[in-house]
């Protein structure tokens, strides 16, 4: 028997078959509800505003591969769709397109690629584009509308005014002011459970997050008030970003910690620093900072949350 | 709540069918070619010369060496050559080339042993050396070598490996099925030449039949347990088996005995009752033979000796293989010719397509700790691999790259595609070479 062309390669000789593709089309299946509902709230511009994030990140990355002459086909990992996507989701749903495709060039440009591409960079590439549009274009960027893009304030805002806040079920449904694509928790809420049990991303930051930012929430009095245990945890859990940061963005695989450990203090750290922003910072929101804050720590947490090995008690 | 390890990763058994084809035996060939290395440790030296008769059992290598086992002639017939032969660990091999004469004629030292309670331990040891026996899960480490140990605590349990986690193999399930008497007579063997008071034999859930039949014949000894393990891999892995059984872990660079445990393949069981029995040396074995490129997959009793092409023309290919492997594909070794012979320690051959392996290029690492989550040792794969790619040897050796097994899940979940495996294996050598 003659048999020829044998391929020889270290074992294993099995593979899942899962890609990084796969995982990307998911995340972004799993934000499409949320993406829509945004649509159907907040009116037909907001497609616009995804539409134009989403392709400027996709132009943004196709240009910059084509510069570094590396393989365009990197592109259709997904990735750069994700973080167009993402970006568009933290904007007021009546940010002007010019500023959104900015946003998106930044993200994929300072954001990613100036590091090494998908992989290589530390901090979030959607939150580094909000950020560089909050300290670029800070009218814009806290223009919050309503339905039919008619100004309005966010929860978070009204509740530090002192004015009365939506009712909680309007809270989860979406119906309130905010980035367009934070508003409806339900739907965000039902594409991270989906994600989880895809296993594409780990319930134990969201987990931490959250349990972190309704606890201190609670406990602590806000600026300005007094009396521990009086917080409000459930407006807070419902409004902002956190739900869309929590399961979204803090679960980031490049950006947050490789160690189970890890993303327990991953979700923790965030949780700590959004709810102090929240109760006695300058902003009324604070996720886009925290998670920022804690990619920027990963590398720290990642060598001290090592865990024990097989075999050491 | 089925006894099992954390981590590890549910690859498609693909053990359909498979599983309920009975031991079919391959008829000798022509020529066959001894390797004088089935074993972890040092190679033997030939015993005959070329142009000798050999008869069928005869001890034709040994060396005087304690890791070391004899190797002996699967056939009765004459020695053609002794030379180097591609070998199942990818170099070349000295080998005893037999041309068969079909009279299988026996050796005359191929009688059958006393009965065990006529042995003592240093007798049983000293047998299970003679017969040439060695690890048959696919490790090759000389079994007489794992009871007579360097200076360890006494040893309490003897366990026996049924899990057989390696997708396609299926040869442990079919012995565990047709001789589950020589399984446990064999394990008594050990438990006596170990001083082990508790024998142990781990099977894997999905092989009722297997429990059930190992149950039936180890009803007449209190000492001996049989226990369901959950389906997962690597759940055969020693170390997982251990943790599984006998909720013990061992350190981080000790082996079993320090914590009073043997571990051996049913198989290897199997080989010693057979040797004790019959007198019959570790000249045979069960193999898997099976992938998308084999017409007729099955399980066959092989001499030891037969290549893997002769074996798979013995069972048919259907267009080219992609990869040929010696083993599981989880652990196996990609064999670059068909002139390997099998040895005592072959589990399996797999003739793979293209497809089955799901082969591809990788990519960058997106941290996504799937390797970290299915890594049954607790080790960080990607870093590990991450200091192997930068040569940081230290910080390799620091975060335990050499407690890694090799078992695979890391670079069977990777998204990205990367060879995990072989990056660690990189920085264990770089270690190794380094001290």
């Amino acid at each position: 028997m003659d048999i020829k062309k044998l391929t020889v390669s270290s074992s294993p000789h099995l593979h899942s078959g899962d890609t990084v593709r796969q995982a990307m089309l998911l995340v972004l299946l799993a934000l499409a509800p949320a993406a829509l509902f945004a649509v159907y709230h907040f009116g037909w511009y907001v497609l616009a505003i995804l539409l134009t994030g989403t392709i400027s990140a996709v132009l943004a990355e196709t240009a910059l591969l084509r510069f570094m002459k590396k393989p365009l086909t990197i592109v259709l990992d997904g990735s750069a769709a994700l973080t167009g996507l993402l970006l568009a989701l933290n904007v007021p749903a009546g940010a002007p397109l010019w500023m959104v495709a900015i946003g998106a060039f930044m993200a994929i440009i300072i954001g990613k690629h100036v590091f090494g591409g998908l992989g290589y960079n530390p901090f979030n590439p959607a939150l580094v584009g909000r950020a560089i549009l909050v300290s670029s274009w800070p009218a814009h960027m806290m223009a919050w509308v309503g339905p039919g893009l008619i100004s309005s304030a966010t929860p978070l805002a009204m509740q530090r005014a002192g004015e009365a806040v939506p009712p909680y079920l309007d809270l989860f449904f979406g119906l309130k002011a905010g980035s367009l694509g934070e508003v409806s928790v339900f739907l965000l809420l039902l594409g991270g459970i989906f994600l989880i049990c895809k296993r594409v991303i780990d319930w134990k930051i969201p987990a931490a997050y959250l349990a972190t930012v309704a606890l201190m929430t609670w406990v602590l009095p806000a600026r300005g008030q007094i009396g521990f245990f009086a917080g409000d945890p459930l407006m807070h859990v419902l409004s902002g970003g956190l739900v869309l940061g929590a399961f979204f963005m803090a679960t980031d695989w490049v950006t947050s910690p490789v160690t189970k450990l890890g993303r327990v203090v991953m979700g923790l750290g965030a949780g700590i620093i959004t709810a102090v922003i929240r109760l006695y910072g300058g902003l009324p929101e604070g996720v886009t900072f925290a998670i920022l804050i804690m990619n920027g720590l990963t590398p720290l947490i990642d060598r001290y949350t090592m865990g024990r090995r097989f075999g050491v008690r | 709540m089925v006894k099992t390890f954390i981590g590890g990763i549910h690859p498609p058994y693909r053990k359909e069918g498979l599983s309920a084809l009975p031991i079919e035996r391959m008829p000798a060939p022509k020529v066959v070619a001894i390797p004088l290395r089935q074993h972890v440790g040092k190679a033997c030296l030939p015993l005959v010369k070329v142009g000798e008769r050999v008869l069928m059992g005869q001890k034709i290598g040994d060396v005087e060496a304690n890791i070391a086992a004899p190797v002996h002639s699967s056939v009765s017939g004459t020695v053609l050559s002794i030379e180097p032969r591609p070998h199942a660990n990818g170099k070349m091999v000295d080998s005893i080339v037999i041309e068969n004469d079909f009279l299988d004629e026996w050796h005359p030292s191929a009688l059958p042993k006393p009965q065990l309670d006529k042995l003592s331990p240093e007798e049983i040891v000293a047998l299970i050396r003679e017969m040439g026996i060695v690890g048959m899960g696919g490790g090759g480490f000389p079994t007489h070598a794992k009871l007579k140990p360097f200076p360890s605590p006494p040893i309490d349990t003897v366990l026996l490996n049924g899990a057989e986690c390696e997708p396609y193999l299926t040869d442990d399930h079919r012995l565990m099925v047709e001789a589950p008497e020589k399984i446990i007579y064999g394990l008594r063997c050990l438990m006596k030449a170990a001083g082990a008071g508790k024998g142990h034999i781990g099977v894997e859930e999905n092989k009722p039949d297997a429990v059930l039949a190992l149950k039936r014949v180890a009803a007449l000894y209190s000492d001996i347990t049989i226990t369901s393990v959950a389906v997962k891999y690597p759940q055969g892995a020693e170390l997982q088996l251990i943790r599984a059984c006998l909720g013990k872990e061992v350190p981080p660079g000790k082996l079993p005995p320090h914590i009073g445990v043997v571990v051996n393949n049913v198989h290897t069981a199997e080989a010693i009752a057979q040797a004790f029995a019959t007198g019959m040396p570790s000249i045979e074995r069960v193999i898997t033979v099976a992938g998308g490129a084999v017409e007729r997959p099955g399980n066959v009793l092989v001499r030891v000796g037969t290549t893997f092409a002769q074996v798979l023309e013995a069972r048919g290919l259907k267009g080219e293989p992609y990869k040929l492997i010696s083993g599981g594909p989880m652990m196996g070794m990609a064999m670059y010719t068909g002139e390997v012979a099998v040895c005592k320690c072959t589990s399996g051959i797999l003739a793979l397509t293209y497809e089955e392996t799901g082969s591809r290029e990788a990519g960058p690492c997106v941290r996504c700790a799937k390797c970290v989550d299915s890594c049954p040792m607790f080790l960080q794969p990607t870093t590990i691999a991450h200091y192997a790619m930068k040569g940081r040897v230290d910080d390799a050796e620091k975060i335990g790259a050499l407690e890694c097994r090799e078992c695979g899940p890391c670079a069977y979940v990777c998204p990205a595609g990367i060879p995990l495996v072989q990056w660690i294996r990189l920085a264990k050598s770089d270690i190794y070479a380094r001290q």
